[in-house]
Protein backbone atom coordinates (compact mmCIF):
# COMPACT_ATOMS: atom_id res chain seq x y z
CA UNK A 1 0.00 0.00 0.00
CA UNK A 2 1.25 3.74 -0.58
CA UNK A 3 2.07 6.04 1.69
CA UNK A 4 -1.01 8.12 2.81
CA UNK A 5 -1.28 11.48 1.13
CA UNK A 6 -1.18 13.62 4.46
CA UNK A 7 0.15 11.94 8.05
CA UNK A 8 0.76 13.28 11.27
CA UNK A 9 2.55 11.61 13.69
CA UNK A 10 2.63 12.85 17.87
CA UNK A 11 1.91 16.42 16.92
CA UNK A 12 1.94 18.36 19.81
CA UNK A 13 1.50 22.61 19.95
CA UNK A 14 1.35 25.17 22.49
CA UNK A 15 0.44 28.84 22.78
CA UNK A 16 2.24 29.54 25.95
CA UNK A 17 0.89 27.61 28.78
CA UNK A 18 -1.98 25.96 26.47
CA UNK A 19 -1.96 22.90 24.77
CA UNK A 20 -3.87 23.10 21.61
CA UNK A 21 -2.89 20.09 20.45
CA UNK A 22 -1.29 16.60 21.88
CA UNK A 23 0.17 13.71 20.10
CA UNK A 24 -2.31 13.88 17.07
CA UNK A 25 -1.99 10.80 14.68
CA UNK A 26 -4.21 11.10 11.83
CA UNK A 27 -3.76 10.01 7.99
CA UNK A 28 -5.69 10.59 4.89
CA UNK A 29 -5.32 8.79 2.08
CA UNK A 30 -5.38 9.51 -1.26
CA UNK A 31 -9.19 10.09 -2.28
CA UNK A 32 -9.97 10.11 1.71
CA UNK A 33 -11.89 12.78 3.25
CA UNK A 34 -11.33 12.76 6.84
CA UNK A 35 -13.90 14.91 9.16
CA UNK A 36 -12.23 16.01 11.94
CA UNK A 37 -14.74 16.91 14.68
CA UNK A 38 -15.15 18.64 17.99
CA UNK A 39 -16.15 21.49 20.02
CA UNK A 40 -14.96 25.00 19.43
CA UNK A 41 -11.43 25.39 20.63
CA UNK A 42 -10.48 21.64 20.66
CA UNK A 43 -7.57 22.55 18.26
CA UNK A 44 -9.31 21.65 15.18
CA UNK A 45 -8.24 24.90 13.38
CA UNK A 46 -4.85 24.34 15.08
CA UNK A 47 -4.93 21.16 13.81
CA UNK A 48 -5.36 22.63 9.90
CA UNK A 49 -3.04 25.48 10.30
CA UNK A 50 -0.04 23.23 11.77
CA UNK A 51 -0.41 21.37 8.18
CA UNK A 52 -0.33 24.15 6.36
CA UNK A 53 3.02 25.58 7.74
CA UNK A 54 0.92 28.44 9.25
CA UNK A 55 1.54 27.77 12.80
CA UNK A 56 4.93 26.23 13.92
CA UNK A 57 4.33 22.85 15.68
CA UNK A 58 6.27 22.07 19.09
CA UNK A 59 6.87 18.04 18.58
CA UNK A 60 6.13 15.22 16.18
CA UNK A 61 6.36 15.52 12.34
CA UNK A 62 3.98 15.79 9.26
CA UNK A 63 4.36 14.16 6.36
CA UNK A 64 3.23 15.16 2.92
CA UNK A 65 3.04 11.78 0.58
CA UNK A 66 5.39 9.94 2.54
CA UNK A 67 8.11 13.09 2.78
CA UNK A 68 8.50 14.87 5.69
CA UNK A 69 7.46 18.23 6.56
CA UNK A 70 8.58 20.02 9.19
CA UNK A 71 11.86 19.06 9.05
CA UNK A 72 13.54 22.93 9.18
CA UNK A 73 15.50 22.19 6.06
CA UNK A 74 11.69 22.21 4.39
CA UNK A 75 10.91 25.50 2.61
CA UNK A 76 7.27 26.29 3.90
CA UNK A 77 6.66 27.40 0.64
CA UNK A 78 7.20 24.66 -1.77
CA UNK A 79 4.84 22.70 0.78
CA UNK A 80 2.29 25.36 0.65
CA UNK A 81 1.97 24.93 -2.88
CA UNK A 82 0.79 21.51 -3.09
CA UNK A 83 -1.66 22.21 -0.10
CA UNK A 84 -4.78 24.44 -0.12
CA UNK A 85 -6.05 25.85 3.22
CA UNK A 86 -9.78 27.57 2.77
CA UNK A 87 -10.46 29.56 6.13
CA UNK A 88 -13.56 29.99 8.01
CA UNK A 89 -13.82 33.33 7.39
CA UNK A 90 -13.23 33.17 3.93
CA UNK A 91 -9.99 35.37 3.58
CA UNK A 92 -10.72 36.39 0.01
CA UNK A 93 -8.28 39.42 -1.04
CA UNK A 94 -10.82 42.51 -0.56
CA UNK A 95 -8.54 44.85 -3.35
CA UNK A 96 -9.01 42.45 -6.37
CA UNK A 97 -11.88 41.26 -8.10
CA UNK A 98 -13.83 37.71 -7.74
CA UNK A 99 -11.34 36.75 -10.96
CA UNK A 100 -8.28 37.84 -9.56
CA UNK A 101 -8.43 36.44 -6.41
CA UNK A 102 -8.59 33.26 -8.21
CA UNK A 103 -5.72 33.54 -10.08
CA UNK A 104 -3.35 35.54 -8.10
CA UNK A 105 -1.65 32.16 -6.52
CA UNK A 106 -1.57 30.43 -9.78
CA UNK A 107 -0.13 32.99 -11.67
CA UNK A 108 2.35 34.34 -8.64
CA UNK A 109 3.03 30.62 -6.40
CA UNK A 110 2.28 28.05 -9.57
CA UNK A 111 3.90 30.35 -12.60
CA UNK A 112 0.87 29.54 -15.05
CA UNK A 113 0.48 32.14 -17.69
CA UNK A 114 -2.12 34.92 -16.99
CA UNK A 115 -4.10 33.92 -19.91
CA UNK A 116 -4.27 30.47 -19.15
CA UNK A 117 -5.06 31.48 -15.53
CA UNK A 118 -7.72 33.27 -16.24
CA UNK A 119 -9.39 30.49 -18.03
CA UNK A 120 -8.95 28.18 -15.21
CA UNK A 121 -10.69 30.46 -13.27
CA UNK A 122 -13.24 31.00 -15.44
CA UNK A 123 -14.29 27.24 -15.77
CA UNK A 124 -13.92 26.84 -12.07
CA UNK A 125 -16.10 29.70 -11.09
CA UNK A 126 -18.51 28.63 -13.58
CA UNK A 127 -18.41 25.06 -11.74
CA UNK A 128 -19.25 26.71 -8.74
CA UNK A 129 -22.21 28.25 -9.99
CA UNK A 130 -20.53 32.46 -10.05
CA UNK A 131 -20.83 32.66 -13.94
CA UNK A 132 -20.91 36.43 -14.17
CA UNK A 133 -19.46 37.64 -11.32
CA UNK A 134 -15.57 37.57 -12.00
CA UNK A 135 -15.17 41.14 -12.20
CA UNK A 136 -17.13 42.05 -8.73
CA UNK A 137 -15.64 42.64 -5.53
CA UNK A 138 -15.53 40.47 -3.29
CA UNK A 139 -17.71 42.60 -0.22
CA UNK A 140 -20.79 42.50 -2.91
CA UNK A 141 -21.03 38.66 -2.52
CA UNK A 142 -23.08 36.75 -0.01
CA UNK A 143 -21.48 34.77 2.31
CA UNK A 144 -22.11 31.84 0.44
CA UNK A 145 -20.64 32.70 -2.54
CA UNK A 146 -17.71 34.04 -0.74
CA UNK A 147 -17.03 30.80 0.44
CA UNK A 148 -17.17 29.24 -3.07
CA UNK A 149 -14.58 31.65 -4.71
CA UNK A 150 -12.16 30.64 -1.64
CA UNK A 151 -12.94 27.31 -2.41
CA UNK A 152 -12.19 28.00 -5.79
CA UNK A 153 -8.99 29.73 -4.79
CA UNK A 154 -8.12 27.13 -3.17
CA UNK A 155 -8.66 24.44 -5.75
CA UNK A 156 -7.47 25.96 -8.46
CA UNK A 157 -3.92 24.90 -8.16
CA UNK A 158 -4.91 21.09 -8.09
CA UNK A 159 -3.38 20.63 -4.16
CA UNK A 160 -2.22 17.41 -3.30
CA UNK A 161 -5.21 17.46 -0.58
CA UNK A 162 -7.27 20.58 0.54
CA UNK A 163 -7.96 21.44 4.07
CA UNK A 164 -11.04 22.95 4.83
CA UNK A 165 -11.62 25.06 7.93
CA UNK A 166 -15.06 25.26 9.25
CA UNK A 167 -15.97 26.51 5.96
CA UNK A 168 -19.73 26.66 6.51
CA UNK A 169 -19.38 28.33 10.26
CA UNK A 170 -19.68 31.58 9.38
CA UNK A 171 -22.14 31.89 7.10
CA UNK A 172 -26.05 32.34 7.71
CA UNK A 173 -27.82 29.05 7.84
CA UNK A 174 -29.76 29.62 4.26
CA UNK A 175 -26.80 29.62 2.88
CA UNK A 176 -24.57 26.53 4.06
CA UNK A 177 -26.20 24.40 1.37
CA UNK A 178 -24.44 25.72 -1.77
CA UNK A 179 -21.21 25.58 -0.21
CA UNK A 180 -21.54 21.98 1.10
CA UNK A 181 -22.36 21.02 -2.50
CA UNK A 182 -19.06 22.80 -3.77
CA UNK A 183 -17.23 20.26 -1.12
CA UNK A 184 -19.31 17.60 -2.27
CA UNK A 185 -18.09 18.31 -6.06
CA UNK A 186 -14.38 18.20 -4.93
CA UNK A 187 -15.61 14.60 -2.88
CA UNK A 188 -16.81 13.27 -6.09
CA UNK A 189 -13.87 14.47 -8.11
CA UNK A 190 -11.78 12.30 -5.40
CA UNK A 191 -9.78 15.29 -3.85
CA UNK A 192 -7.90 14.02 -0.99
CA UNK A 193 -9.66 16.53 1.77
CA UNK A 194 -8.88 17.47 5.53
CA UNK A 195 -12.02 18.46 7.28
CA UNK A 196 -12.59 20.55 10.45
CA UNK A 197 -16.68 20.67 10.62
CA UNK A 198 -19.73 21.20 13.20
CA UNK A 199 -22.04 19.65 10.38
CA UNK A 200 -22.24 16.37 11.67
CA UNK A 201 -25.04 15.43 8.59
CA UNK A 202 -22.54 16.58 6.39
CA UNK A 203 -19.49 14.73 8.31
CA UNK A 204 -21.57 11.25 7.67
CA UNK A 205 -22.48 11.90 4.09
CA UNK A 206 -18.81 13.04 3.08
CA UNK A 207 -16.59 11.76 5.31
CA UNK A 208 -14.67 8.27 4.91
CA UNK A 209 -12.91 8.47 8.62
CA UNK A 210 -14.13 10.58 11.31
CA UNK A 211 -12.27 11.78 14.01
CA UNK A 212 -13.46 13.42 17.30
CA UNK A 213 -11.13 16.07 18.56
CA UNK A 214 -11.25 16.70 22.38
CA UNK A 215 -9.36 19.10 24.62
CA UNK A 216 -6.79 18.95 22.32
CA UNK A 217 -6.70 15.41 21.80
CA UNK A 218 -8.05 12.83 19.23
CA UNK A 219 -10.03 10.50 21.29
CA UNK A 220 -11.72 8.55 18.73
CA UNK A 221 -11.12 7.75 15.01
CA UNK A 222 -12.99 5.61 12.75
CA UNK A 223 -15.74 4.90 10.11
CA UNK A 224 -18.52 7.83 10.46
CA UNK A 225 -21.29 5.61 11.09
CA UNK A 226 -18.85 4.01 14.22
CA UNK A 227 -18.06 7.18 15.38
CA UNK A 228 -20.94 9.33 14.71
CA UNK A 229 -23.76 6.56 15.42
CA UNK A 230 -21.92 4.22 18.22
CA UNK A 231 -19.48 6.51 19.51
CA UNK A 232 -16.95 4.22 22.21
CA UNK A 233 -15.90 6.87 24.34
CA UNK A 234 -17.51 8.44 26.64
CA UNK A 235 -16.29 12.41 25.60
CA UNK A 236 -18.04 11.28 22.38
CA UNK A 237 -20.79 10.17 23.38
CA UNK A 238 -21.45 13.28 25.30
CA UNK A 239 -20.56 15.95 23.34
CA UNK A 240 -22.99 14.08 20.64
CA UNK A 241 -25.68 14.05 23.03
CA UNK A 242 -25.18 17.95 23.47
CA UNK A 243 -25.32 18.55 19.88
CA UNK A 244 -28.62 16.33 19.71
CA UNK A 245 -30.02 18.13 22.47
CA UNK A 246 -28.93 21.76 20.13
CA UNK A 247 -30.54 20.39 17.33
CA UNK A 248 -27.12 20.33 15.40
CA UNK A 249 -26.66 16.76 14.67
CA UNK B 1 -51.77 56.38 -0.65
CA UNK B 2 -53.54 56.40 2.51
CA UNK B 3 -54.80 59.81 4.11
CA UNK B 4 -52.40 59.10 6.91
CA UNK B 5 -49.50 58.95 5.04
CA UNK B 6 -50.13 62.40 3.15
CA UNK B 7 -50.99 63.73 6.45
CA UNK B 8 -47.51 63.00 7.56
CA UNK B 9 -45.54 63.95 4.50
CA UNK B 10 -47.24 67.48 4.54
CA UNK B 11 -46.21 67.61 7.75
CA UNK B 12 -42.74 66.51 6.87
CA UNK B 13 -42.92 69.11 3.91
CA UNK B 14 -44.05 71.94 6.22
CA UNK B 15 -41.41 71.22 8.84
CA UNK B 16 -38.85 71.25 6.05
CA UNK B 17 -39.65 74.17 4.95
CA UNK B 18 -39.87 76.17 7.75
CA UNK B 19 -36.63 74.78 9.14
CA UNK B 20 -35.14 76.20 5.36
CA UNK B 21 -36.47 79.71 6.49
CA UNK B 22 -34.96 80.15 9.79
CA UNK B 23 -31.75 79.09 8.42
CA UNK B 24 -31.77 82.13 5.86
CA UNK B 25 -33.31 84.38 7.90
CA UNK B 26 -30.46 83.86 11.01
CA UNK B 27 -27.79 83.72 8.38
CA UNK B 28 -28.86 87.05 7.00
CA UNK B 29 -29.04 88.21 10.24
CA UNK B 30 -25.58 86.99 11.74
CA UNK B 31 -23.45 87.54 8.91
CA UNK B 32 -24.65 90.45 7.61
CA UNK B 33 -24.63 92.01 11.76
CA UNK B 34 -20.83 90.90 11.68
CA UNK B 35 -20.15 92.41 8.25
CA UNK B 36 -21.93 95.61 9.22
CA UNK B 37 -19.45 95.64 12.39
CA UNK B 38 -16.54 95.68 10.57
CA UNK B 39 -16.95 97.77 7.81
CA UNK B 40 -18.49 100.28 9.72
CA UNK B 41 -15.95 100.64 12.18
CA UNK B 42 -13.48 103.08 12.51
CA UNK B 43 -10.44 101.04 12.18
CA UNK B 44 -11.73 99.17 8.92
CA UNK B 45 -10.21 101.53 6.13
CA UNK B 46 -6.77 100.75 7.15
CA UNK B 47 -6.99 97.63 7.57
CA UNK B 48 -8.61 97.55 4.45
CA UNK B 49 -5.87 99.33 2.76
CA UNK B 50 -3.12 97.18 4.36
CA UNK B 51 -4.54 93.79 3.46
CA UNK B 52 -6.96 94.17 0.73
CA UNK B 53 -5.85 97.10 -1.57
CA UNK B 54 -7.17 96.24 -4.75
CA UNK B 55 -4.66 98.17 -6.25
CA UNK B 56 -2.01 96.37 -5.16
CA UNK B 57 -3.24 93.08 -5.13
CA UNK B 58 -3.51 93.86 -9.26
CA UNK B 59 0.10 95.22 -9.63
CA UNK B 60 1.45 92.25 -7.48
CA UNK B 61 -0.54 89.40 -8.11
CA UNK B 62 0.68 87.89 -11.42
CA UNK B 63 4.35 87.74 -10.28
CA UNK B 64 3.08 86.09 -7.06
CA UNK B 65 1.20 83.56 -9.23
CA UNK B 66 3.82 82.81 -11.83
CA UNK B 67 6.02 82.00 -8.38
CA UNK B 68 3.56 79.66 -7.13
CA UNK B 69 4.26 77.62 -9.73
CA UNK B 70 7.37 76.76 -8.72
CA UNK B 71 5.86 75.70 -5.51
CA UNK B 72 3.46 73.36 -7.29
CA UNK B 73 6.52 71.93 -8.89
CA UNK B 74 8.43 71.82 -6.27
CA UNK B 75 5.47 69.86 -3.85
CA UNK B 76 5.17 67.40 -6.81
CA UNK B 77 8.43 66.44 -6.85
CA UNK B 78 8.66 66.12 -3.36
CA UNK B 79 5.60 64.01 -2.76
CA UNK B 80 6.90 61.59 -5.38
CA UNK B 81 9.51 60.97 -3.03
CA UNK B 82 8.34 61.50 -0.05
CA UNK B 83 5.98 58.37 -0.89
CA UNK B 84 8.99 55.62 -1.97
CA UNK B 85 11.02 57.08 0.72
CA UNK B 86 8.08 57.17 3.14
CA UNK B 87 6.83 53.52 2.05
CA UNK B 88 10.83 51.85 2.16
CA UNK B 89 11.48 53.05 5.66
CA UNK B 90 8.01 51.28 6.80
CA UNK B 91 9.01 48.21 5.05
CA UNK B 92 12.49 48.27 6.77
CA UNK B 93 10.67 48.61 9.94
CA UNK B 94 8.21 45.76 9.25
CA UNK B 95 11.15 42.97 8.76
CA UNK B 96 12.26 40.81 11.52
CA UNK B 97 15.16 39.00 10.05
CA UNK B 98 18.25 39.28 12.08
CA UNK B 99 20.57 40.17 9.31
CA UNK B 100 18.25 43.19 8.55
CA UNK B 101 18.87 44.82 12.09
CA UNK B 102 20.72 47.37 11.20
CA UNK B 103 18.90 48.99 8.33
CA UNK B 104 16.24 48.58 11.08
CA UNK B 105 17.64 49.96 13.43
CA UNK B 106 18.55 52.82 10.87
CA UNK B 107 15.03 53.23 9.89
CA UNK B 108 13.59 53.16 13.41
CA UNK B 109 16.04 56.52 13.90
CA UNK B 110 15.38 58.06 10.36
CA UNK B 111 11.74 58.29 11.83
CA UNK B 112 12.55 59.42 15.37
CA UNK B 113 14.75 62.16 14.25
CA UNK B 114 13.14 63.62 11.21
CA UNK B 115 9.63 63.42 12.34
CA UNK B 116 11.35 64.92 15.53
CA UNK B 117 12.80 67.99 14.56
CA UNK B 118 11.10 71.42 13.52
CA UNK B 119 10.80 70.80 9.52
CA UNK B 120 11.59 74.66 9.39
CA UNK B 121 14.92 74.30 11.41
CA UNK B 122 15.67 71.39 9.07
CA UNK B 123 15.34 73.45 6.14
CA UNK B 124 17.86 75.91 8.07
CA UNK B 125 19.99 73.17 8.56
CA UNK B 126 20.33 71.74 4.99
CA UNK B 127 19.64 74.82 3.24
CA UNK B 128 22.18 77.07 4.28
CA UNK B 129 24.34 74.04 6.15
CA UNK B 130 25.38 72.09 2.85
CA UNK B 131 26.76 74.49 0.57
CA UNK B 132 29.01 75.55 3.50
CA UNK B 133 30.77 72.48 2.71
CA UNK B 134 31.47 73.12 -0.26
CA UNK B 135 34.06 75.45 0.09
CA UNK B 136 37.51 74.89 0.57
CA UNK B 137 38.52 73.64 3.62
CA UNK B 138 42.05 74.51 5.44
CA UNK B 139 44.16 73.38 3.07
CA UNK B 140 42.22 74.59 -0.22
CA UNK B 141 40.72 70.97 -1.05
CA UNK B 142 37.27 70.85 -2.10
CA UNK B 143 36.33 66.95 -1.18
CA UNK B 144 32.54 67.88 -0.73
CA UNK B 145 32.57 70.09 -3.82
CA UNK B 146 29.91 67.65 -5.73
CA UNK B 147 27.34 68.44 -3.15
CA UNK B 148 24.61 70.40 -4.52
CA UNK B 149 24.14 73.96 -3.60
CA UNK B 150 21.23 75.49 -5.16
CA UNK B 151 18.57 76.17 -2.47
CA UNK B 152 15.54 74.97 -4.02
CA UNK B 153 17.00 71.51 -4.58
CA UNK B 154 18.10 71.50 -0.62
CA UNK B 155 14.69 72.82 0.34
CA UNK B 156 13.18 70.07 -1.50
CA UNK B 157 15.74 67.53 0.26
CA UNK B 158 14.97 68.57 3.61
CA UNK B 159 10.96 68.90 3.16
CA UNK B 160 11.61 64.96 1.74
CA UNK B 161 13.03 63.79 4.72
CA UNK B 162 10.95 65.53 6.95
CA UNK B 163 7.99 63.94 5.35
CA UNK B 164 9.21 60.59 4.86
CA UNK B 165 9.28 60.20 8.37
CA UNK B 166 5.91 61.46 8.51
CA UNK B 167 4.49 59.08 5.69
CA UNK B 168 6.44 56.01 6.64
CA UNK B 169 4.55 56.08 9.99
CA UNK B 170 1.87 56.39 8.15
CA UNK B 171 2.70 53.59 6.19
CA UNK B 172 3.29 51.35 9.09
CA UNK B 173 -0.09 52.29 10.58
CA UNK B 174 -1.72 50.80 7.58
CA UNK B 175 0.72 47.98 7.20
CA UNK B 176 -0.90 46.72 10.45
CA UNK B 177 -4.56 47.33 10.11
CA UNK B 178 -4.53 45.10 7.43
CA UNK B 179 -6.21 41.60 9.12
CA UNK B 180 -3.74 38.84 9.86
CA UNK B 181 -6.20 36.26 7.97
CA UNK B 182 -4.68 38.27 4.80
CA UNK B 183 -1.59 37.32 5.79
CA UNK B 184 -2.85 33.17 5.93
CA UNK B 185 -4.73 34.26 2.93
CA UNK B 186 -1.61 35.20 0.97
CA UNK B 187 1.06 32.13 2.23
CA UNK B 188 -1.96 29.46 1.78
CA UNK B 189 -2.18 30.31 -2.20
CA UNK B 190 1.40 29.77 -1.84
CA UNK B 191 2.99 32.91 -2.47
CA UNK B 192 6.08 33.82 -0.33
CA UNK B 193 6.12 36.03 2.46
CA UNK B 194 7.52 38.84 0.40
CA UNK B 195 5.13 38.43 -2.75
CA UNK B 196 2.48 38.42 0.19
CA UNK B 197 3.21 41.97 1.53
CA UNK B 198 3.92 43.32 -2.40
CA UNK B 199 0.20 41.60 -3.62
CA UNK B 200 -2.03 41.44 -0.54
CA UNK B 201 -0.63 43.32 2.26
CA UNK B 202 0.83 46.64 0.97
CA UNK B 203 -1.90 47.74 -1.74
CA UNK B 204 -4.76 47.18 0.96
CA UNK B 205 -2.86 48.83 3.63
CA UNK B 206 -2.16 51.70 0.95
CA UNK B 207 -6.06 51.96 0.15
CA UNK B 208 -6.59 52.16 4.01
CA UNK B 209 -4.55 55.13 4.50
CA UNK B 210 -5.31 57.13 1.53
CA UNK B 211 -7.23 59.91 3.90
CA UNK B 212 -4.42 60.15 6.12
CA UNK B 213 -1.92 60.31 3.48
CA UNK B 214 -3.48 62.95 1.25
CA UNK B 215 -3.80 65.15 4.55
CA UNK B 216 0.10 65.04 4.80
CA UNK B 217 -0.15 65.80 1.71
CA UNK B 218 -2.11 69.23 2.17
CA UNK B 219 0.48 69.41 4.83
CA UNK B 220 3.51 69.62 2.42
CA UNK B 221 2.06 71.76 -0.09
CA UNK B 222 1.80 74.59 2.87
CA UNK B 223 5.29 73.89 4.20
CA UNK B 224 6.75 73.91 0.82
CA UNK B 225 6.77 77.93 1.56
CA UNK B 226 9.30 77.01 3.89
CA UNK B 227 11.93 76.93 1.67
CA UNK B 228 11.52 81.03 0.97
CA UNK B 229 13.62 81.34 4.05
CA UNK B 230 16.62 79.88 2.05
CA UNK B 231 16.51 82.07 -0.21
CA UNK B 232 15.09 80.34 -2.73
CA UNK B 233 13.76 83.10 -5.11
CA UNK B 234 10.72 83.11 -7.67
CA UNK B 235 8.34 81.13 -5.10
CA UNK B 236 5.21 82.14 -3.61
CA UNK B 237 5.91 83.09 0.34
CA UNK B 238 9.44 85.09 -0.96
CA UNK B 239 7.82 86.82 -3.86
CA UNK B 240 5.34 88.15 -1.48
CA UNK B 241 7.66 88.86 0.69
CA UNK B 242 9.65 90.86 -2.37
CA UNK B 243 6.40 92.87 -2.76
CA UNK B 244 5.32 93.89 0.53
CA UNK B 245 8.71 94.86 1.54
CA UNK B 246 8.51 97.86 -0.77
CA UNK B 247 5.58 99.86 0.60
CA UNK B 248 4.74 97.85 3.99
CA UNK B 249 1.47 96.99 2.52
CA UNK B 250 0.71 93.30 3.40
CA UNK B 251 -2.46 92.30 0.72
CA UNK B 252 0.47 90.38 -1.63
CA UNK B 253 0.65 88.14 1.41
CA UNK B 254 -3.15 87.99 0.90
CA UNK B 255 -2.96 87.00 -2.53
CA UNK B 256 -0.02 84.07 -1.82
CA UNK B 257 -2.74 82.77 0.83
CA UNK B 258 -5.58 82.90 -1.41
CA UNK B 259 -3.23 81.03 -3.93
CA UNK B 260 -2.35 78.07 -1.14
CA UNK B 261 -6.22 78.05 -0.32
CA UNK B 262 -6.78 77.50 -4.02
CA UNK B 263 -5.11 74.29 -3.92
CA UNK B 264 -5.45 73.41 -0.24
CA UNK B 265 -9.27 73.51 -0.18
CA UNK B 266 -9.66 71.48 -3.35
CA UNK B 267 -7.62 68.67 -1.56
CA UNK B 268 -9.59 68.70 1.41
CA UNK B 269 -12.78 68.44 -0.09
CA UNK B 270 -11.42 65.25 -2.12
CA UNK B 271 -10.06 64.13 1.22
CA UNK B 272 -13.70 64.17 2.71
CA UNK B 273 -15.76 62.53 -0.27
CA UNK B 274 -12.36 59.87 -0.12
CA UNK B 275 -13.67 59.13 3.41
CA UNK B 276 -17.38 59.10 2.87
CA UNK B 277 -16.96 56.64 -0.17
CA UNK B 278 -14.57 54.84 1.94
CA UNK B 279 -16.99 54.16 5.06
CA UNK B 280 -19.39 53.13 2.65
CA UNK B 281 -17.70 50.00 1.47
CA UNK B 282 -16.27 49.23 5.45
CA UNK B 283 -19.75 49.26 6.18
CA UNK B 284 -20.91 47.00 3.45
CA UNK B 285 -16.95 44.74 3.65
CA UNK B 286 -17.48 43.55 7.20
CA UNK B 287 -16.62 40.26 7.24
CA UNK B 288 -13.26 39.37 6.20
Amino acid sequence: MSDPVLQTSGVTKSFGELEVLHGIDLEVSEHQAVAVIGASGSGKSTLLRCIDLLVQIDDGDIFLDGEVITDPSVDPVAVRRKLALVFQAYNLFPHLDVLSNVTLGITRAQGVARAQAEEIAAALLKRFGLEGRERDDPDRLSGGQQQRVAIARAFAARPRAMLLDEVTSALDPELVGEVLDAVRELKAEGVTMLLATHEMGFAREVADVVGYLHEGRLVEVGPPEQVLEDPQKPETKRFLRRLLAAGRA
Amino acid sequence: MSDRRAEREAAKRRRERRGLTIASISTVIVLGGIAALILTSPGWPLVRDQFFSWQEFKDTFPDIAKAFWLDVRVFCIVEVAVLILGLAVALVRLTTGPAVFPFRLLATTFTDVFRGIPTVLLVYLIGFGVPALTVASEDGSTPLSWLPTEPVVLGGIALTLSYSAYVAEVYRAGINSVHRGQRDAGLAVGLTEAQTLRHVIVPQAVRNVGPPLLNDFIALQKDVALIAIIGVTGEAFRQAQIAASTDFNYTPMVAAALLYLCVTIPMARLLELWERRRGRVGLGGQAR
